[in-house]
């Protein structure tokens, strides 16, 4: 790094002390238990949390490899996302496949055009279980969901794989304990106490390459059940729909068959900060038919063992 | 567009269960507009379908199943609001006394205390217990919405009473800033709109006192010297080493005369890095890391100084928050975490309980599950601590059961001064 000129660092703002806490974070993990791993992707959060874990080591490797939890049901783009910057960082990339697990007769195939999304908790937990991996590291957000906003930053699952919202470790100023029985693992998430809003202007801060869908693209698309869905391996229109093609985005990025896109002009990241900053409909509410089943959604979810 | 600048300000409402915690932050989010349109539509659905009225505003953060169906904060929500220059990270905090050590998870790492009470209560033992852990937890500022006027019909004489209360303790607590306001969360009076029942109050409402209270403090408490305990040991390309962690204290600077510790090895730092790129400085919360001029075998768990000094010692007198579900005895042994360094550590001498009630020590010998005690601990290995009234990283530590893995104890290094 001889070529890199001195700068003077001051972290007084916000995203200078986000930045700093979730490196923090990502070390005190690393240094506290045996075999962690990264949860990637290919999404913004998970991106920024891999860059993220890229300065905390820097210059070394990551001590750790990053694993991706595939459906099956990508969008490509972020797929190619995915592998080019895992060969960038020269990280070493674990990916576990649903359809394995469909395979394997652990849980029931949805159809092509069924949700994987709650398959993925059985993939997961095998996978962590398999890899004797007792910390993942997620890019998950205290301001997503109700129940994630309840979630320690250091977040532990029994040998079952549950999180027991009305057992959860006291975590005290900056000492997080991450040491766990055998059979047992910790979630952590140092991206916690970013917003949305964080995650877009670190980004453009640090200019980060993200998957081509997050920007303004034509599309066709269908309305269902109120969501833009985009046309294609996993989609197909049915008979009462009409395909359009508009110019639209994506402000998440899940599976192709759940992950709806909103109508957006927002081709740069300033034009996606702008946006962000004035939305007012939530992330996932906007684009997430997963969150959209019941009041307490995703605390079902997270209390099997999911993200 | 150009967003500005922010600055963080964390803080945590405390106070006992009812008083209306959850419905104040619910209330200050929806009239600041910080919450979503389908947000506020699944919290109007929510409280239809539990019958308990349009809009519950306590739903905004009591997200769980439990907690909607019982009506109660079990564990601290973390929400955020931010204003042009200002972000703000908000722990909603429990107030049932079983949950005492959620409550100290979220004061913890709080520069300011919304302390919630009932205006026809006043200030019952719990509120006390959370203002004395606040103060403990070395919150200075504290703010203090004198909740549900609307019920005592606005009454000036009922909000008096309750200050007088409130004064007095916040001067035996040594609180440094000190707001109180008549509010109605239920009806948004005062809470960011200024109310028109209230002729007789002329202050802030809770948002203006938010937005003039210091931001930072946890990171700026009063200081001497810079510190920086080593997580992590990273190799440099060409053979040397730096020392990562995050920096506390006071700002280090390349050229600066640092003591390794507990091996109180003199040296310099000869440079400093951050994610890679050499920086001249680092400023407090920074997570950097340091090269030193000195040949050491420092790793995790030392830490590294600038005058004054830290204390080297394997026998600690501190001030103790037992959560373990059995009482804490003299002789237990149990594991300790301060800073990066993990040790065994054994119960020497349990010198007494706060009485919350008294703010004074009585004599037990045991503490039982949310009591507050002083202790004296004895550690196998050497610890570096400063007082936590001078830092509250190096001057704090966790305890944890050896068996379970969980942590039991929130301690801080030295005694609060009004014990």
């Amino acid at each position: 790094m001889t070529t890199t000129p001195l700068r003077t660092s001051h972290a007084t703002d916000h995203l200078d002390l986000l930045e700093s806490h979730a490196i923090f974070i990502l070390r005190e993990v690393v240094a506290e238990c045996e075999r962690p791993v990264l949860l990637f992707s290919g999404g913004k959060d998970s991106a920024v949390l891999l860059h993220l874990a890229v300065k905390a080591f820097a210059p070394q490797q990551l001590p750790f490899p990053v694993m991706h939890i595939d459906t099956g049901q990508n969008f490509p783009e972020v797929i190619d996302f995915r592998d080019a910057t895992v060969e960038r960082v020269g990280a070493r990339l674990v990916v576990a496949k649903v359809q394995d697990s469909i395979d394997q007769g652990k849980v029931v195939d949805p159809g092509l055009m069924g949700s994987r999304n709650r398959l993925q908790t059985v993939t997961l937990l095998d996978a962590i279980n398999d890899n004797n991996f007792d910390a993942a590291f997620g890019g998950a957000r205290r301001d997503e969901d109700k129940a994630r906003a309840k979630e320690r930053i250091l977040s532990f699952r029994d040998t079952f794989g549950q999180w027991d919202p009305r057992k959860q470790r006291p975590e005290l100023w900056q000492l997080y304990q991450g040491k766990v029985n055998t059979g047992e693992h910790a979630r952590a998430f140092p991206l916690s106490d970013w917003t949305e809003l964080d995650v877009w202007q670190y980004i453009e801060r640090e200019s980060m390459a993200l998957p081509d869908i997050y920007f303004a693209h034509d599309r066709d698309v269908v309305l269902r059940d109120g969501m833009y869905l985009a046309i294609g391996p996993f989609v197909e229109p049915r008979e009462s729909e009409t395909v359009e093609r508009l110019t639209v985005r994506f402000r998440t990025v899940g599976d192709a068959n759940c992950t709806g896109a909103v109508l957006s002009r927002a081709s740069t990241l300033s034009a996606i900060i702008e946006e962000v900053a004035l939305a007012n409909v939530s992330e996932r509410g906007a684009t997430r038919a997963d969150d959209k089943f019941s009041e307490t959604a995703m605390e079902d979810r997270k209390r099997e063992g999911y993200f | 567009m150009q967003l500005a600048t922010k600055d963080l300000l964390r803080l945590a409402t405390i106070g006992s269960v009812d008083d209306g915690k959850s419905t104040l932050i619910g209330r200050l989010l929806v009239d600041t507009r910080q919450l979503f349109d389908d947000q506020l539509d699944a919290i109007a659905e929510a409280s239809e379908r539990r019958g308990v009225g349009d809009l519950d505003l306590s739903f905004v953060t009591d997200g769980l199943r439990a907690e909607r169906e019982q009506g109660i904060t079990i564990d601290v929500a973390y929400r955020y609001a931010t204003t042009p220059t200002r972000k703000f990270i908000i722990a909603d905090c429990p107030g049932h006394v079983q949950y005492t050590s959620n409550m100290a998870t979220g004061a913890s790492t709080a520069d300011l205390a919304l302390v919630v009470l009932d205006v026809a209560s006043g200030l019952k033992e719990q509120t006390r217990r959370h203002l004395c852990i606040a103060a403990l937890l070395g919150v200075r500022s504290i703010i203090v919405a004198v909740n549900k006027m609307d019920a005592v019909d606005w009454s000036q004489l009922a909000f008096d009473r309750v200050v007088d209360e409130i004064v007095t303790l916040s001067r035996e607590l040594d609180f440094t800033s000190v707001s109180i306001i008549p509010v109605s969360a239920l009806l948004g009076d005062n809470v960011v709109e200024s109310s028109s029942n209230l002729p007789w109050y002329d202050g802030p409402t809770v948002l203006d006192a938010l937005e003039r209270s210091e931001a930072g403090a946890w990171e700026h408490t009063t200081t001497q010297g810079a510190r920086l305990p080593i997580q992590w040991v990273l190799r440099q390309p060409g053979g040397g080493r730096t020392y990562a962690g995050m920096v506390n204290g006071d700002t280090m600077r390349v050229g600066d005369r640092v003591t390794l510790l507990p091996a109180n090895v003199e040296t310099t730092i000869t440079s400093i890095h951050f994610g890679g790129d050499e920086i001249d400085d680092a400023t407090v919360g920074l997570a950097a890391d340091l090269g030193l001029a000195a040949e050491t075998n420092a790793g995790r768990g030392d830490l590294i100084a600038t005058a004054p000094l830290p204390t080297v010692s394997n026998e600690l007198k501190t001030t103790i928050c037992w959560f373990g579900e059995k009482p804490l005895v003299v002789g237990q042994r149990l594991r300790l975490k301060h800073t990066s360094k993990v040790t065994p550590v054994r119960i020497k001498i349990i010198n007494g309980v706060i009485d919350i009630a008294k703010l004074d020590i009585d004599d037990s010998t045991t503490l039982n599950t949310n009591d507050i005690g002083l202790a004296t601990l004895q550690t196998a290995e050497l610890l570096v601590v400063d007082d936590y009234r001078v830092n509250r990283v190096t001057g704090s530590f966790v305890l944890i059961d050896e068996a379970t893995n969980a942590t039991v104890a929130a301690g801080m290094v030295g005694h609060a001064s009004f014990l």
